[in-house]
């Protein structure tokens, strides 16, 4: 069979680094073809060359044996290439159909576009309403609008970017299943994820990028996630393990827990009651938009609750705020990286400031410590192995996963009686999840009490000792994770939302 | 006080002219903030607008002529800002008073010799026979071609922004441009366009009060409509209609509150000038409070990445 894409020695380099050196790669028609490689090992930047964002420096693209040379998205999409970002590209004040119609070369009239949305979306099993403000949907619904806006257009080659981080196994299912489909019906599909397990599942063939070169080829149905993690990291791997540890006390309790949400979309808490013992990990599963966001917020602080609701070693935090519950050891590290966890614009060492003065006394009187900041913002990237020039750089010039890296080792480095973590390794690489799973149980073996609320159920059956399911604002009994098995933890967070299998 | 010297139909149909200049300069700047544009040079342009147009049209003798002058006047300025702003990633709020600043001091110069200077009258009533129907004819078909203009300037951004693709386009500009670079559209040009659309509104409307509303020519006769029309754009939440509303709400009151002072109402005189102000930001005010927001990217610096 001829290639559908072939890349020929695709160099792309940016200042000081070289993003993609000499990558060649082919995928046929139909072809599920995956593409590994930890943060920063050039993938992105390889999508975005085939998706005519990024000019390559030197190489040449061929679809179907001739030259392609996309200058611009709409070029690309002329030539067949859908892509779905990981970052999702819509316009939150717009509907679905405008949001549709935008990645679209030549929109139908609104009617019509809305009559095809119920079409595609019915006919591949991904239910989503044409008129609705997307500024409203939930994140695997962002997701159907973006696959649907591909699918419109019939491509010949989908760039899938992270396309599982934010589904339930269940959603993920389906969402296989479209995927095979259309694999089926003679569409390539490029598929970037960290998940191997995933990848075994769904992959024909996987190419394996390090430092912007290709590693390896391989096929992921013969190939254990452990032989692909190491070709992605080039050495072996460690497994978190945790080491046996007696849990003690309890140190954070939460009784009756009942909050509306502060915002218009978000999901009211409802009667959660649960206790953390020192040296326990407790793993709360569930889709994001489930009161994830709520329960970090009423754990750290920013968001009051009634007293007596959430007490810390028997004393009452209510109407205590973030700052002081820092100062108490209460820390936690939220979901969304960039204007929440860490302020964009301001550098490492800033960021360093934010959350550690109390705890790490980086600052007295009210002025700040500025060498003994750099000095701890200096021991996390060393600690956390993130990948930047230093610690005066900006936050949003971090990859995400790095990003991710820095944020967990601040809070892990201030030694915290309590830490509350959502979505610890979202986007983060397989080695690098593996370093900050391994940081959250060492952090629980010396003592701490861990809350990780997380999508990824692989990675709370890892490390947590207790389970518990995050479902329309309510918890479920938490249950201890060894002899629970991924099907019985699927049902206990209700099933797939809103997911209809593919009617054809 | 003698509030029978005030004739209603001569006020309504003042009230209308009074608001045109505004209502110009407004729209513009709506469509440059659904752009994600925000443009504090309106004044600047404004004030550029009139004496571009104010000079052409005494040297040509033609009004026409000279209001196709004050747009380009304005938009040229713009042009000046767009180039800060787009090419050179300055601040926006910082370039847009550079751009007041320097759109008052270039208008002075331009203006030297043109003070005291009676310009040609535009011709009013293009409508005929219709201006004569009792009570109607005054006030909607009294006008000059401007005021119609500039009501089919708000409604073809009204229709362009909700129904055409252009428009879709501009708005998921401002909305997102990170998302929409992403997707291919050329944010920058986009901008600049939308820019420059704005910097010709508001040089059609400051030359709407060179050479219809005063019609002379002295320095800084703009007054703040520029800062007005700003923050009606603001208090409009972004909607072309509620633009036109407010519009005419100031420019109504303010005429009100002229013929008030001029026929004694016992009510001083800074109460009643200030009137227009405070009563146009509490309609706009309760009408705001439904969920409608600034566009996503409004006044931030698009650069793109990679």
């Amino acid at each position: 069979m001829t290639d559908l894409l072939a890349l020929r020695g695709l160099t792309k380099a940016y200042p000081g680094v070289i993003a993609n050196d000499d990558v060649s790669l082919s995928i046929a028609p139909g072809e599920i073809h995956a593409l590994l490689g930890e943060n920063g090992a050039g993938k992105s930047t390889l999508v975005k060359m085939i998706y005519g964002l990024v000019k390559p420096d030197a190489g040449k693209m061929e679809m179907n044996g001739a030259g392609f040379a996309p200058t611009d998205p709409r070029a690309a999409r002329a030539a067949g290439v859908g892509m779905v970002f990981q970052h999702f590209s819509l316009f939150d004040a717009l509907s679905v159909a405008e949001n549709i119609a935008l990645g679209m070369e030549t929109p139908p009239p609104m009617r019509t576009l809305a009559a095809r949305i119920e079409e595609v979306s019915q006919t591949y099993g991904l239910p989503l309403s044409p008129d609705r403000t997307v500024g409203d949907l939930s994140a695997g619904e962002r997701q159907r609008v973006e696959i649907i806006r591909c699918l419109l257009q019939d491509p010949k080659l989908l760039i899938m970017d992270e396309p599982t981080s934010v589904l339930t196994p269940q959603e993920v299912d389906i969402l296989f299943k479209t995927l095979r489909k259309l694999s089926a019906e003679g569409t390539a599909i490029l598929y970037i994820s960290h998940k191997l397990e995933e990848i075994r599942a769904l992959c024909d063939t996987a190419t394996i990028l390090r430092g912007g070169k290709v590693v390896g080829d391989c096929v992921p149905r013969d190939t254990s996630a452990r032989e692909m993690a190491e070709l992605m990291v080039g050495s072996t791997l460690a497994t978190p393990k945790s080491a046996a540890h007696a849990t003690g006390e309890v140190i954070l309790s939460v009784t009756n827990l009942s909050v509306a949400s502060p915002s218009a979309f978000g999901m009211a808490l409802k009667d959660i009651s649960f206790a953390v013992q020192a040296g326990e990990v407790l793993g709360i599963g569930g889709v994001a938009g489930n009161g994830q966001d709520e329960l970090l917020a009423v754990l750290s602080g920013e968001l009051p609750s009634a007293p007596g609701m959430v007490t810390f070693e028997g004393r009452d935090l209510a109407g205590i705020g973030p700052e002081a519950r820092r100062g108490l050891g209460v820390l936690s590290a939220p979901e969304e990286r960039l204007g929440h966890a860490a302020a964009p614009n301001m550098s490492l060492t800033e960021n360093a400031m934010l959350t550690g003065a109390a705890r790490e006394g980086l600052s007295a009187r009210g002025l700040l410590n500025w060498p003994k900041t750099r000095a701890f913002a200096t021991r996390i990237i060393s600690e956390f192995d993130v990948r930047t020039p230093g610690p005066e750089n900006a936050a949003r010039s971090l990859s995400g996963g790095n990003l991710q890296k820095f944020v967990i080792g601040r809070e892990v480095l201030q030694k915290p009686e309590v830490l509350v973590v959502n979505q610890p390794t979202w986007g983060v690489d397989a080695a690098a999840a593996a370093a900050i799973r391994q940081a959250l149980l060492d952090l629980a073996a010396g003592g701490t009490a861990v809350v990780v609320i997380s999508q990824d159920l692989d990675e709370l059956m890892e490390i947590s000792d207790r389970f518990a399911a995050l479902n329309e604002g309510r918890l479920s009994d938490p249950r201890p994770t060894q002899g629970l098995d991924v099907e019985q933890i699927g049902l206990m967070l209700g099933g797939a939302h809103g997911i209809e299998v593919a009617h054809v | 006080m003698d509030l029978s010297a005030i004739n209603p139909i001569l006020l309504v149909a003042a009230m209308i002219a009074a608001a045109t200049p505004i209502l110009l300069a407004a729209i513009g700047e709506l469509v440059v903030e659904r752009a994600g544009v925000l443009n504090l040079g309106v004044e600047g342009m404004m004030i550029t607008g009139a004496v571009c147009g104010f000079i052409i049209t005494v040297n040509t003798g033609s009004p026409t002529v000279g209001f196709i002058a004050a747009a380009i006047g304005g938009a040229v300025l713009s042009l000046l800002f767009a180039f800060l702003t787009q090419v050179a990633l300055a601040n926006q709020v910082a370039s847009g008073l550079a751009l007041t600043l320097f759109g008052l001091g270039l208008s002075a110069l331009m203006g030297q010799s043109y003070v005291g200077i009676k310009p040609p009258r535009t011709e009013s009533t293009p409508l005929g026979s219709l201006a004569d129907i009792p009570v109607i004819g005054p006030i909607v078909f009294g006008h000059d071609l401007i005021v119609y203009l500039g009501l089919a300037i708000v409604a073809a951004t009204w229709a362009t922004l909700k129904f055409t693709r252009a428009g879709l386009v501009l708005r998921a500009v401002g909305e997102n441009h990170d998302a929409a670079h992403a997707l291919g559209y050329k944010v920058k040009r986009i901008r600049t366009l939308a820019i420059m659309f704005g910097g010709a509104c508001a040089g059609l409307g400051g030359a709407y009060i060179s050479l219809i509303r005063v019609p002379q020519w002295t320095e800084g006769m703009t007054a703040g409509v520029g800062w007005i029309a700003l923050a009606l754009v603001v208090f409009a939440s972004w909607k072309p209609w509620r633009v036109l509303l407010g519009a005419y709400l100031f420019g109504g009151i303010t005429q009100l509150q002229l013929n008030l002072q001029g026929a004694g109402v016992a009510i001083p005189v800074e109460y009643l000038a200030m009137s227009p102000y405070i009563v146009t930001i509490i309609v706009l005010v309760i009408l705001s409070a439904d969920k409608s927001r600034a566009p996503g990217s409004l006044g931030r610096t698009f650069h793109a990445s990679g």
